[in-house]
């Protein structure tokens, strides 16, 4: 990296990392929307707004595939500058290349998952780095832009990089291009002061992206940006899913069930003996004795 | 106890120095009798216990009546002088109880007439407690009256939740007492310019202080004070002594130590003093043990000197006091703060602080494992972990369910509570073979590589949709929110509105409380309870109406968003206890076959 004067740095340089969804069975989806090819045109064109902003801005783009995630684009490496959609584009068909050749499945059902987690994490340690760079260091946030659903498996890891993103003040900020929300992305949007909005015309992404998304740590400062209505904490119950508002809970591992039950399903626990309270059973009491 | 009647000799005296009539009284529940040993006297007794209100009696002493007085509440006084103090006790309990079964009767009578009776029968000090916290919370007090005299509540039931409450007001705070003062040296004498006189001005505060500070001192004023020398004397002793160290002048100290005793006491190096010290000087306050490590102090940086000035000093040892030494002493005790509170009697603070010292030695004698808790000490601040061997964690370790199961769902439900059609694409339930969504892929990329970016990136007519779709997004919630959090909705209605609706707020939070505690309903009280508390509820739906109706029509949305959550909690209670009461009268209207 070439040597920053103290001067230039000014408050508002950044380092963006882009997290981009290159799911395939996702996009499959999504060919009538926003094919992939118009989504990653708006893209370049926001990745060129951004360093056209600040001389010292940089931008970190990670794919995040089906099974794996890579880094696909820095632009602290010395490159020429016209040629960077152009490296861009050659690193992400090879990174497709090689996430074809690890796919084990033979066919998915519907949109599949994309790894949400290992993007954060590759992005957190790529920031930690630039922590232990030296004093003077641009300001670093996550852009994820996203549009397949929220893997469950992925639960522990996502909540995992989010409160390590909390913890390093790294705010991660969520472009959901699909067609539901992501109760993930709301969250660490939440929890670590980022934005989160769900663009309504697909084709207008670009626009959204400057508006919102380009806007550095320090601006955000004194700028209104969109908020959510509401982030959706609801809890739902662990034997039907549905959402409810009361319920019981278990004592031991907190799991929430909307019935009364005689033993915790996920801890195995077993509960005490509820109020008897019924007329039938002090009937039968009765009946029993002579 | 009622029919049981205490029958004991005494004499009724009307004053205490009256020589008393002899007779027999007699002693029921309901009265008591006092007959007259001489029929011919007129003293005869008839008295209700009714009308007696206390009763007072004499200590037991050798030179002292057993007597016992009855009071009543016109005034009028019945004493009866006992033959021995065992008869006047038992005659005294008796009235005790008499008289305390009778004011209970009669305060039952009263409680009935007025405020909801508690059934349990509260200390004085509770309702007082009570009385006090309704006074200084003025919102409590409203709660309280709407409430508990509108008959929704019952008062132990309104208090049985504030428990909290009710014990921090009566905790006693220990009083904050005035600590010792910091100054070493506030005995400064006034020295007259002209005369050789120097004056020492002793207050009580300072005695206490040089009590405190030098046990040697108060030792020897409690040895020498009154026997051997007045206090004065005592003080002016004392003074000599401060004066002498004052002008540093040890050989003069030592001379004048050998002709007064009593002065040496005061010269010399305090004994006690130096016990102490060595028990337990706290180090963070130990300005002796700096002095060994600080050498640039010393004369000639603690090399070996000369030593011919220690010659002199080996006499005068005993009378040199080192200032370190006093400076810790000091420390130690402002630390310790005040032992004694009172500032009594010189001889009492004295005598005092000697008992506090006693007890503390021999509380140290006693715990000779000192050296284990230090040790015990060391060992748990300066832990090494590696070297410490398991823990044993004696709970059994948590197995959790895999949490994929649990968030499976969460999308369904994600897409039904926020109700988001999305852009109007249908998620493709198909299938996808991987080889052809990867090649979809590929050759998109290769695509926008072949082709470039488009010129331009869309069309202008989209990006002012975005752009002005964001705007009023933004600007609304602004609007709603308020520019600052302080300017809220409920700030800018009239205050009348406003108050009123923190009231129904409150006293919906409380009424919801007791309902949702009451469930599952199994005694006949607590079902009476929640019809109550149901018929409350009902009554504040056309309350928040009226409110919403007499704001202006502005800010007419606002309250109704203000008060709905409020509504959709009542509708909640509702709804469960129409589900529960249908459940009951089905449940009653079935019955197993063979049970009438």
């Amino acid at each position: 990296m070439t040597p920053v004067s103290s001067k230039l740095h000014t408050d508002d340089v950044s380092l963006l990392m882009v997290s981009i969804d290159t799911n395939p069975f996702f996009w499959n989806s999504m060919k009538s929307a926003l094919p992939f090819s118009r989504f990653l045109s708006h893209v370049l064109a926001f990745l060129n707004s951004i360093l056209l902003l600040n001389q010292l801005n940089q931008v970190v783009v990670i794919a995040t595939g089906y099974n794996s995630c890579g880094y696909i684009f820095d632009s602290s490496t010395s490159q020429i500058q016209d040629q960077r959609a152009e490296n861009l584009l050659q690193k992400l068909e090879e990174f497709v290349e090689k996430d074809e050749a690890q796919c084990r499945e033979d066919s998915v059902d519907g949109p599949g998952f994309s790894l949400l987690s290992g993007s954060l994490s590759m992005a957190l340690c790529y920031i930690q780095r630039v922590f232990r760079s030296g004093p003077l260091h641009p300001q670093p946030r996550i852009l994820c832009l996203h549009g397949s659903p929220d893997g469950p498996g992925q639960y522990v890891a996502v909540m995992n990089s989010i409160f390590s993103a909390q913890r390093s003040m790294v705010p991660i900020d969520s472009c959901v291009i699909g067609a539901q929300h992501s109760a993930f992305l709301q969250q660490a949007s939440y929890i670590t002061g980022g934005v989160y909005l769900k663009p309504q015309l697909l084709d207008g992404l670009f626009q959204y992206l400057l508006t919102v998304f380009a806007t550095d740590l320090y601006s955000r400062g004194f700028l209104q940006l969109p908020r959510p209505a509401g982030v959706d904490f609801r809890a739902s119950c662990f034997c039907h899913k549905n959402t409810i508002d009361m319920g019981y809970i278990c004592s031991v591992c907190l799991s929430i069930f909307c019935k009364h039950q005689k033993k915790c399903t996920t801890c195995g626990s077993v509960f005490g003996e509820a109020q008897v309270q019924d007329s039938s059973t002090t009937a039968e009491r009765k009946r029993k004795a002579p | 106890m009622a029919d049981k009647q205490v029958v004991k000799r005494a004499k009724y005296k009307s004053s205490v120095k009256d020589p008393g009539v002899a007779g027999v009284l007699k002693m029921r529940m309901e009265r008591f009798v006092f007959v007259p040993n001489d029929p011919t006297s007129a003293t005869k007794l008839n008295v209700e216990f009714r009308t007696i209100k206390g009763h007072k009696f004499t200590k037991e002493g050798s030179s002292k009546q057993a007597l016992l007085n009855l009071t009543q509440d016109q005034g009028e006084n019945y004493i009866f002088e006992f033959d021995s103090f065992s008869d006047r006790d038992a005659c005294r309990e008796y009235v005790a109880t008499a008289i305390a079964h009778h004011s209970e009767a009669g305060r039952l009578v009263n409680e009935k007439s007025n405020v909801p009776v508690s059934n349990e029968q509260l200390s004085r000090a509770e309702t007082e407690r009570r009385i006090k916290l309704l006074q200084e919370n003025s919102e409590l007090q409203a709660l309280h009256k709407q409430l508990v005299f509108g008959g929704i509540l019952t008062d132990d039931e309104f208090w049985a939740t504030r428990k909290k409450l009710l014990d921090h007001s009566d905790s006693r705070k220990p009083k904050q007492r005035l600590a010792l003062k910091n100054e070493m040296w506030s005995v400064k004498p006034l020295s007259d310019g002209q005369s050789n006189r120097v004056t020492f001005n002793l207050t009580p505060e300072i005695i206490h202080q040089i009590f405190a500070e030098k046990p040697a001192v108060r030792q020897a004023y409690l040895n020498f004070v009154p026997n051997k020398m007045t206090e004065k004397e005592f003080w002016t002793k004392y003074s000599r002594a401060e004066y002498l160290h004052s002008t540093k002048n040890v050989v003069a100290a030592a001379a004048e130590a050998a002709e007064d005793e009593e002065l040496a006491v005061f010269l010399k190096q305090d004994d006690m003093l130096a016990n102490e010290a060595r028990r337990k000087v706290d180090p963070t306050v130990d300005m002796k043990a700096d002095e060994g490590d600080d050498y640039t102090h010393l004369p000639d940086h603690g090399l070996l000197g000369d030593e011919t000035k220690d010659v002199l000093e080996s006499q005068y040892k005993p009378y040199r006091r080192s200032f370190a030494q006093d400076l810790n002493q000091h420390a130690s005790v402002v630390l310790q703060g005040r032992l004694v509170d009172e500032l009594g009697d010189t001889r009492s603070v004295a005598e005092a602080l000697a008992r506090t010292k006693q007890a503390e030695l021999s509380d140290e004698i006693s715990n000779r494992n000192l050296e284990k808790e230090l040790s015990d000490k060391i060992c748990r601040m300066a832990e090494i972990e590696d070297l410490q061997g398991p823990r044993d964690t004696a709970v059994a370790p948590l197995s959790i369910k895999d949490p994929r199961d649990y968030f499976d769902s969460q999308h369904a439900n994600a897409l039904k509570a926020l109700g988001d059609a999305g852009t109007g694409t249908k998620p493709l339930k198909s299938s996808v073979s991987s080889s052809k969504a990867y090649g979809s892929l590929r050759d998109l990329v290769s695509e926008i590589r072949g082709t470039g970016l488009s010129d331009p990136i869309m069309s202008h007519d989209v990006a002012l949709k975005v752009l002005s779709g964001l705007t009023q997004n933004i600007s609304s919630t602004r609007f709603h929110l308020g520019i600052n959090p302080n300017e809220s909705v409920l700030n800018r209605l009239p205050k009348v509105t406003k108050e009123e609706l923190l009231h129904h707020w409150t006293s919906i939070q409380e009424l919801l409380k007791h309902f949702w505690s009451s469930y599952p309903i199994t005694t006949k009280y607590l079902y009476t309870k929640v019809t109550r508390l149901k018929d409350a509820m009902s009554q504040v739906y056309p309350k928040l109406q009226e409110i919403k109706e007499s704001v202006q029509s502005d800010f007419r949305h606002q309250v109704s968003l203000l008060v709905h959550p409020m509504l959709q909690a009542l509708d909640a209670a509702f709804a469960h206890y129409e589900a529960d009461a249908q459940r009951r009268s089905s449940k009653s209207g079935e019955r197993p076959n063979g049970f009438t």
